[in-house]
C-alpha cells in the first residue's frame, strides 16, 4: 500500500499497487472530480498531472506515481495557471454536460504551462486527446486563448 | 377501475395506452388520482429550510390528517409549492422538471420562472425534480426530457408558476402595509411600496405561504423581459469548471459496492457454462452472480469493493455462451437485404402519382446508407440502487441521470416487487445522454435493480452501484437504427420535380414500446420518416419497411432527421446543380411564401456567411442546407475543401429560427455542439457494425467521434422573434452533414451517398 503525494499531501492509499490512479482517487479516496470516460486513455476525461505532465490516470498504476507529485482538478485552484484556466472556463461558459471538463481543464493547464501563447494548431494538438461529446471545442479554444492572455 | 393510491404518483404521467398495457401486463387496474399535489411534495417542502409558496394550507392540512389541495383547479405541475422555495436570505430555489445533461435547462427554466417572479437573478438556483407527479412534461403528461421539448412545453408553465408566486408575495406585502396589492410593484427580489418602502422576498416568504394560490395570473408583456432573452451564463458553470459538480456516477453511499455485468456477446444470448473461481479470487470481489439480462439474455455480475476490483473480476471470468437461439446479425448481409427491400414499395406514407416519372426529362437515382450509431455520452451509464426494509415496507432509492424517471421508477418497482410509491428516483446531473438515458425498456435500470435484488439475496445488504464500461456502452445496443434510403426523382430542365419515388428501410424504434400508440400509425413509425419531403412541395411517394433485427434501437439526438435531412437536402441540392441553379435561389423558390421561418433562417445564414459575395480560398466551396426538426429551423452555410480525397470542414455559419430565444448563450452552445455531433457522423469510423452477431467496435479507438481538430470556425445567428419558443437540443444536428456534403459535391461532382462519408 503505497504513499502518494496527492495535491501536496502525502496520502496512504489503501489499494493494490496495480490499481490505476483514477480508481485510487475515485473509489479509495473518494475524490470524484477526476472522471472515468473510457478506461483506455482514449478520451482524456481522467487527466491529472503527474509531476506537471498531463497524464491519463485510467491507465497509470499508482506504483508509477510513487515519489512523484499528483495534482488533480480539486487542487487546481491553488495553481496560478490552473486558476486562470478555470476562470476563463467560467467566463466563456464552456461546459455543457460538464463531465469531460475536469480533463479538458487539466489538459489546457498543462498546455499553458508549456506554451504561454498557443496557436490554434497548438491547441488542436494538445487537446485532441480530450473528447467532448457535447461539442464544446469552440469555447474550449476561446477559453484557452483568453486564459493565455491573462497570464502574460 | 378500483382506486389504487400506490400508483397515484406515477399514474399521473401515463399516456392512456400505456396504462392499458400496464394493467393487462400486471393484472391490476390503475386509476389516475384527481389533481391533488402529492402529499410527499408538501411534506418535503414543509421540512425544507425555506418556504415553499402555497405550501402552507397543505402543511396545515397534512397535520390535521386532511388531504385538501392548496389551490383547487390547479394541476400538480401548476402549483408553485412544488417549484419555488424562497429562503430567508432571499435565495430562490427553482425545481426543474427535466434532466440537465448539457442542454442548459437547469439555467433556462429558472430564468423563465425568475422573470415572472421578478427575482434577483443573482439569488436564483436550480435543482432537479424527481418522479413526482408535479414534474411531468405538461404537454406529454409524463416525465420526459426529450423531443427538444423542455423550453417549448414548459415556457408558459414556468412563467405562470413565477407569476403565481409573485402575486402571493405582493398580497403578503399589501397585507403588511394595509394597501391594495395593485398599488405595489416588484423589482429584483423586492416588493416596492408607498413612500419608498420595500420588503425583500426573503422576509415576505413566510407570510406569502399563507396566501392562497391564485388560479389566474397576468403575465408580463415580453417587451418588459429583463432575464428572458438575455445571454445568461449557466448556473452550473463554476461547479463544472472546478471538478465540484457531482454526477450520477459520483454518488457515494456508506458501504456501497460497485458492480459490473458481463453482458452476452450477442443480444439475448444465454450462458452455457460459468467458471468464476478466478474471478472470486480477485481481492475485493464480494460476489459473482448469474443473472437475467436485457432481451431474454443471461449474464454474470461481479459485485466488488470499487470499480477496479469489479472489472478485474469480470476480466477473470471464464464463460461459454449459447448463441444458437438468437439471430446473429452480419452487417454485410443486412445491408444487402435492406438494399433489396428498398427496391420494393413498403408501407405508404405519402402517395403522390408517379406516372410522370417515365417521361421526365431528367432523372436522379440514388441509394443512401446510414449505419447504427452509439450515443456514447461521456459519463458511462450507471445506476445506484439501495433497497431497505422488508415485505410491504420495502423501500427503494435510485440515483441516476435519467430522461424518464417515471418509467425508471415503475421498472424498478416491477423488478424489486415493491409498490411504486416506495420507489424514490434521485435524479442526478448526467454527463450527456443524447437519447440513451430515455429507454422505454429502462434497460440499465432494470439491470441495476436485478443486481441489487440478487446481491441482497446473497447477503450483501448495501447500496449497489452498477457501472458500465465504455466497452459495455459501445457494445450494449440501443443504437440509432441503420437505414437505407432509395430515391428515384424525375424533374424538368427548370428543376420542377415531376415525381419523387422514395423508399426508407429501417427498424422501428417505437415498436413494442409504450410509445407505439402515438408514434406508429398504420404500421409506420414516424420516427423513421420525420423530416421527409416537407417543407418542399414535391409530388412524393414515400414508403417504409421496418425489418425486425436482433439489435435494440433507440432515438439518437434528432432521431429521424439524422438521416432524412441528409437525404432531402443533398437531393434538393443535386437537382439545383443538375439544372444549373444556385442552391440557395432554388430552395427559396421551392419554399415560396409558405415557409417564412425556413426562409428567414436560410437568408440569415447566407447573409452572415458572405455566401456568393465573398471569395473562398482556392480549393474550397460553399455548401448549404436547411432543415426543421422539433419545430425549430436551422440553416447552415458550410465552407469545405477536399484534399487527396479527405474532406475538411473549415467554417460554418448558422441561421437559427427557434422563435423567442430564451438564453442566446445556451442556444449558441447547443448549435455549436449539435453541429459538431453532426460532423461526427460524417467521419470515417462513425459506425457500429456486426459480425456473427457481435458488435465490431469497442471504444473510442474504433468508434470514431469528433475531436478538437475537427471543430470548424462557427458563427451562430438567431432570427429575432417574440413568438413562443421552440426546442434547441436537437435541431442543430440534422443540416450539418448535408451542408458539408453539398460543398463536397460541388468540389468533386459527386454527393456522398450516406454517412459516414466514403469518398472514392
Amino acid at each position: 500500500m503505497p504513499t502518494l503525494n496527492i495535491n501536496g499531501k502525502d496520502t496512504l492509499v489503501e489499494a493494490n499497487v496495480n490499481t490505476p490512479i483514477l480508481w485510487a482517487l475515485r473509489d479509495t479516496l473518494g475524490m470524484t472530480g477526476t472522471k472515468f470516460g473510457c478506461g483506455v486513455a482514449l478520451c482524456g476525461a481522467c487527466t491529472v498531472h503527474v509531476d506537471g505532465v498531463a497524464t491519463r490516470s485510467c491507465v497509470t498504476p499508482i506504483s508509477a506515481a510513487v515519489g512523484k507529485k499528483i495534482t488533480t482538478i480539486e487542487a487546481l485552484v491553488n495553481d496560478k495557471v490552473g486558476l486562470a484556466v478555470q476562470n476563463a472556463w467560467i467566463a466563456h461558459d464552456v461546459a455543457q454536460c460538464g463531465y469531460c471538463q475536469s480533463g479538458q481543464v487539466m489538459s489546457a493547464t498543462a498546455l499553458l504551462k508549456d506554451n504561454q501563447k498557443p496557436s490554434d494548431a497548438d491547441i488542436d494538438t494538445a487537446m485532441a486527446g480530450n473528447i467532448c461529446r457535447c461539442g464544446t471545442y469552440a469555447r474550449v479554444r476561446s477559453a484557452i486563448h483568453a486564459a493565455a492572455a491573462t497570464l502574460v | 377501475m378500483h382506486f389504487d393510491s400506490s400508483f397515484n404518483e406515477f399514474a399521473h404521467q401515463l399516456p392512456k395506452g400505456l396504462l392499458a398495457r400496464m394493467e393487462s401486463a400486471q393484472g391490476t387496474s390503475i386509476s389516475i388520482a384527481s389533481d391533488t399535489l402529492p402529499r410527499r411534495t408538501f411534506l418535503k417542502m414543509s421540512v425544507a429550510s425555506g418556504f415553499a409558496l402555497g405550501a402552507y394550507p397543505l402543511v396545515a392540512g397534512a397535520q390535521d390528517g386532511a388531504t385538501s389541495a392548496p389551490a383547487a383547479g390547479l394541476k400538480p405541475f401548476e402549483q408553485p409549492a412544488a417549484f419555488v422555495r424562497i429562503d430567508k436570505d432571499g435565495t430562490v430555489t427553482v425545481t426543474v422538471n427535466r434532466l440537465e445533461f448539457g442542454q442548459g435547462v437547469l439555467t433556462a427554466l429558472p430564468m423563465i420562472l425568475a422573470e415572472e417572479l421578478d427575482a434577483d437573478w443573482a439569488s436564483v438556483r436550480g435543482v432537479h425534480g424527481d418522479a413526482n407527479a408535479a414534474y411531468v412534461d405538461p404537454v406529454f403528461g409524463m416525465h420526459l426530457t426529450g423531443g427538444s421539448g423542455s423550453i417549448k412545453h414548459s415556457f408558459t408553465q414556468y412563467r405562470e408558476l413565477g407569476a403565481r408566486a409573485r402575486a402571493m408575495l405582493l398580497s403578503a406585502a399589501a397585507a403588511q402595509w394595509g394597501v391594495e396589492p395593485t398599488s405595489l410593484r416588484t423589482e429584483n427580489g423586492n416588493v416596492m411600496g408607498p413612500g419608498g418602502k420595500s420588503l425583500a422576498y426573503g422576509d415576505l416568504a413566510e407570510a406569502a405561504m399563507k396566501i392562497s394560490v391564485p388560479q389566474k395570473v397576468t403575465l408580463k408583456d415580453p417587451k418588459n423581459f429583463r432575464i428572458i432573452g438575455k445571454a445568461t451564463p449557466r448556473l452550473d458553470a463554476r461547479a463544472k469548471s472546478t471538478g465540484t459538480q457531482s454526477f450520477g456516477v459520483d454518488v457515494q453511499l456508506p458501504g456501497m459496492l460497485t458492480a459490473v455485468v458481463m453482458h452476452p456477446p450477442v443480444f439475448g444470448a444465454r450462458l452455457k457454462s460459468v467458471n468464476d473461481s478466478a474471478a472470486k479470487a480477485i481481492p475485493g470481489v464480494k460476489a459473482v452472480l448469474r443473472m437475467p439480462t436485457d432481451r431474454g439474455g443471461e449474464g454474470v455480475v461481479v459485485v466488488a469493493e470499487g470499480y477496479w476490483a469489479a472489472s478485474q473480476g469480470r476480466d477473470a471470468l471464464k464463460l461459454e455462451w449459447d448463441t444458437a437461439a438468437v439471430e446473429k446479425v452480419d452487417s454485410v448481409a443486412q445491408l444487402a437485404s435492406y438494399q433489396a427491400l428498398a427496391k420494393k414499395t413498403g408501407l405508404v406514407k405519402f402517395n403522390a402519382d408517379m406516372s410522370a416519372m417515365a417521361t421526365a426529362p431528367k432523372k436522379i437515382s440514388a441509394e443512401f446508407t446510414f449505419p447504427y450509431l452509439a450515443h456514447a455520452p461521456m459519463e458511462p451509464l450507471n445506476c445506484t440502487v439501495h433497497v431497505t426494509g422488508q415485505g410491504a415496507d420495502t423501500k427503494v432509492n435510485l440515483w441516476l441521470g435519467t430522461q424518464m424517471p417515471g418509467f425508471d421508477a415503475m421498472a424498478a418497482a416491477k423488478v424489486l416487487d415493491v409498490a411504486p410509491k416506495n420507489v424514490k428516483v434521485n435524479v442526478q446531473m448526467a454527463g450527456g445522454g443524447f437519447g440513451r438515458r430515455a429507454v422505454p425498456t429502462a434497460d440499465y435500470v432494470v439491470e441495476a435493480c436485478t443486481v441489487a435484488k440478487l446481491s441482497r439475496a446473497a447477503g450483501l445488504d448495501v447500496p449497489v452501484r452498477v457501472m458500465w464500461s465504455r466497452e459495455d456502452d459501445i457494445k450494449g445496443g440501443y443504437y440509432r437504427p441503420m437505414h437505407v434510403h432509395r430515391a428515384e426523382i424525375g424533374f424538368d430542365a427548370n428543376g420542377k420535380v415531376l415525381a419523387w419515388d422514395h423508399v426508407v428501410v429501417g427498424q422501428s424504434i417505437a415498436q413494442g414500446t409504450p410509445f407505439e400508440g402515438f408514434l406508429i400509425k398504420d404500421g409506420i413509425d414516424n420516427t423513421a420518416l420525420e423530416g421527409m419531403r416537407d417543407p418542399y412541395d414535391v409530388p412524393m411517394r414515400l414508403s417504409v419497411h421496418h425489418p425486425k433485427v436482433n439489435v435494440p434501437v433507440l432515438w439518437w439526438r434528432s432521431v429521424g432527421s439524422t438521416h432524412t435531412a441528409y437525404v432531402m437536402e443533398t437531393l434538393i441540392d443535386e437537382i439545383a446543380r443538375a439544372t444549373q441553379q444556385d442552391p440557395v435561389a432554388y430552395r427559396l423558390q421551392l419554399l415560396g411564401d409558405k415557409h417564412p421561418r425556413h426562409k428567414a433562417a436560410l437568408m440569415l445564414a447566407v447573409e452572415q456567411s458572405g455566401y456568393g459575395k465573398r471569395k473562398l480560398p482556392a480549393g474550397q466551396a460553399w455548401g448549404v442546407a436547411v432543415h426543421e426538426s422539433f419545430d425549430t429551423v436551422v440553416a447552415y452555410v458550410a465552407e469545405a475543401s477536399v484534399t487527396q480525397g479527405v474532406p475538411k470542414l473549415h467554417a460554418v455559419t448558422a441561421g437559427v429560427h427557434c422563435n423567442l430565444a430564451v438564453n442566446p448563450k445556451t442556444i449558441e452552445a447547443q448549435v455549436q455542439g449539435a453541429a459538431l455531433m453532426g460532423l461526427g457522423t460524417c467521419l470515417p469510423g462513425a459506425a457500429i457494425t456486426f459480425k456473427d452477431g457481435v458488435v465490431e467496435q469497442s471504444n473510442f479507438g474504433d468508434y470514431v467521434v469528433a475531436r478538437m481538430p475537427d471543430m470548424p470556425r462557427m458563427a451562430v445567428h438567431i432570427v429575432p422573434s417574440a413568438e413562443a419558443p421552440t426546442g434547441m437540443g436537437e435541431p442543430g444536428l440534422p443540416p450539418l452533414a448535408p451542408a458539408f456534403a453539398n460543398a463536397i459535391a460541388k468540389l468533386t461532382g459527386k454527393t456522398p451517398r450516406g454517412l459516414p462519408f466514403k469518398l472514392a
